[in-house]
């Protein structure tokens, strides 16, 4: 089988700081990775570069065997990978029936379409209301979404990147921000994503990527340290120096 | 959560989509109502005067074209009035200089040049954001004023156009000294772009533009191009500017060039702000109440009126932030809730 998404040698550097250190990785389909590390470790600039909002100073990205590293962003989304936002970006004035509807109709080449209304499309609502229902959004489908609760806009976002159907999914800590109350129905989303969806989510809560990532990847400034199971991760002496700290013995005790 | 009100909730979201899906052709009719019927009543109350009437309407085509690229897309700009002129110049042009007469191709002419207008500018103010944004959209109405005034042989300068000469319209109607027919034939252009706006603003593509407005960013991320779409828009408006610069040189038979300045301009975007924006009833209702105003209080007081002009501009932006159309809007949506939850 070959990876979905490969990223090969990639570097960056704005002047002589170099935030990406020649970073490999490569995913299959179905696969749970989570990627870790402490502030400043390079996290965000890898998404920018494996995005396309940065263009990296040399390395390649491959998506489904296609080099994309050339390719925008807009480009990127429409071969398949898809980010979500670690702070939630929607339109306030929109609802969550028109974000699907909007996200639909993009995939489908639809969007820039002069006439009709997603509403009166069967085949768009459809997808939308089977997404509205798998992440437990039916009844707000018409709510503006400054009116509901930011649990559920996490929801929501989750749920655009999923109308997008995307092969490689990058999740920007899906759960930041959302009170203790609602992770629950965050994880039950992340639970059911997909199976043969590749998933790299960036998260800072380390229970969360303990229950939800069959592998971790450590990047310490801008350096892959680690690369390898869960369970060896806390064990590891150059994460628990770079990273981990306190951490490490909770995650010996629990 | 139990079932029953997991039912009820379903149940509701349900009878949110039948009552949207049913207001789209209501509140379309509601509209092209709203439109014969002030129409009509300006007609009757207002006969001596349907040259005013006429130019209310060239001037709404030109406040709704300002709303496609600022109250659907977020774009600022003080420059809409390049693209009125430029549909006005030439619809002018072609009866002036080239004999075509008939007011049918001439409206086409000035749609064409509104939309190949609303391209260029399009093209160049999109490659700025925000501030830089507005600044270049008064370079460029200033540019198209400038160009037309040294094209003198062309657009007159600033003698203005003149020697428009119009066939009867559909080859029956003579376009008479009192403007019964150019009236007719801006109320029929007006019902015809409002039709079609509202197909337009509430397509996949509206709803995309609307997303842009309010981020860019979440739009690239579901992998549409926003700048693609906002040239998109640019044209489309150029083409209603157009139409509203051709119905104004059919209807006075001259082109000046404040059609194409920066002062129509900015009073494009005063009446948009006073109807509120992003709404094509905010659009008409604006023109409406600005220009009926105008002419009244200038009419009663010659020396103060643009005081009270200014005056009602300050009263709306203060208390009516969303505009007098959408500050209605909110009123009956508000009491639309009331009344909804006492409800049992």
């Amino acid at each position: 089988m070959s990876a979905v998404f490969e990223v090969i040698n990639l570097k960056k550097a704005f002047g002589g700081l170099v935030v990406t250190n020649d970073v490999s990785l490569s995913m299959m389909a179905g696969d749970r990775v989570a990627l870790i590390g402490p502030n400043g470790a390079g996290k965000t600039t890898f998404v920018n570069l494996v995005t396309g909002a940065l263009k990296p100073s040399s390395g390649e990205v491959r998506l489904r065997n296609e080099p994309v590293t050339r390719i925008g962003p807009t480009g990127r989304v429409q071969r398949g990978l898809v980010r979500s936002f670690q702070v939630t970006r929607l339109f306030q004035c929109m609802t969550p029936a028109e974000h699907l509807g909007l996200a639909v109709l993009q995939r489908t080449g639809k969007s820039a379409q002069l006439h009709g209304n997603f509403l009166t499309r069967p085949a768009v609502m459809e997808e939308v209301d089977d997404l509205l229902e798998r992440l437990g959004l039916y009844a707000l489908a018409h709510r503006k979404v400054r009116e509901i609760a930011y649990g559920q806009q996490r929801l929501l976002e989750l749920a655009i990147a999923l109308a997008l159907k995307p092969s490689v999914l990058l999740l920007d800590e899906p759960a930041a921000g959302v009170p203790q109350s609602d992770t629950g129905r965050i994880e039950d989303a992340l639970a059911n994503l997909p199976a043969d969806l590749a998933v790299l989510m960036i998260e800072h809560d380390m229970d969360l990527v303990f229950r939800f990532a069959k592998r971790v990847i450590v990047l310490a400034t801008g350096t892959i340290i680690f690369d390898g199971l869960p369970a060896d991760v806390t064990k590891d002496a150059r994460v628990r120096e770079a990273y981990l700290g306190s951490y490490a013995n909770a995650g010996l005790n629990a | 959560m139990t079932e029953k009100t997991n039912s009820t909730l379903t149940a509701s979201a349900e009878t949110t989509r039948n009552r949207l899906r049913a207001g789209f052709i209501s509140r379309d009719l509601y509209g092209v109502a709203a439109i014969v019927i002030v129409a009509a009543a300006g007609y009757v109350l207002f006969p001596d005067n349907l040259a005013l009437l006429t130019r209310i309407i060239a001037i709404a085509l030109l406040v709704l074209s300002l709303d496609l690229v600022t109250g659907y897309c977020g774009v600022a700009t003080l420059g809409q009035a390049a693209l009125f002129g430029s549909g006005a110049y030439a619809a002018g042009i072609l009866s002036a200089h080239y004999g075509i007469n008939d007011p049918l191709l001439m409206t086409l002419g000035g749609i064409i040049a509104g939309a190949v207008a609303g391209l260029v500018c399009g093209i160049v103010m999109l490659r700025a954001h925000g501030l830089p944004q507005l600044v270049l959209s008064i370079a460029l109405v200033y540019l198209f004023h400038e160009f037309a005034n040294k094209a003198s042989s062309w657009t007159g300068g600033s003698d203005g156009l003149s020697g428009i000469v119009l066939d009867p319209l559909f080859g029956l109607y003579e376009f008479d000294l009192f403007g019964h027919t150019a009236y007719f034939f801006g109320v029929i252009l007006l019902l015809i772009v409002f039709a079609l706006l509202r197909i337009v603003v509430r397509s996949p593509f509206g709803m995309l533009c609307r997303g842009i407005k309010e981020d860019p960013v979440r739009i690239r991320a579901i992998g549409a191009s926003p700048h693609k779409a906002l040239i998109k828009m640019y044209i489309i408006s150029g083409a209603v500017a157009g139409t509203g610069g051709a119905l104004s040189a059919i209807s006075t038979q001259v082109v000046a060039l404040d059609a194409l300045s920066f002062t129509q301009s900015a009073e494009a975007l005063v009446m948009l702000v006073l109807g509120g924006t992003g709404s094509l009833f905010g659009a008409l209702v604006g023109t409406l109440v600005f220009m009926l105003f105008e002419d009244f209080v200038s009419a009663a007081n010659p020396f103060h009126w643009l005081t009270m002009v200014g005056a009602l501009l300050i009263v709306v932006v203060l208390f009516a932030p969303k505009g007098i159309f959408g500050t209605v809007q909110d009123l009956l949506s508000a009491r639309r809730n009331r009344t909804g939850e006492t409800r049992p």
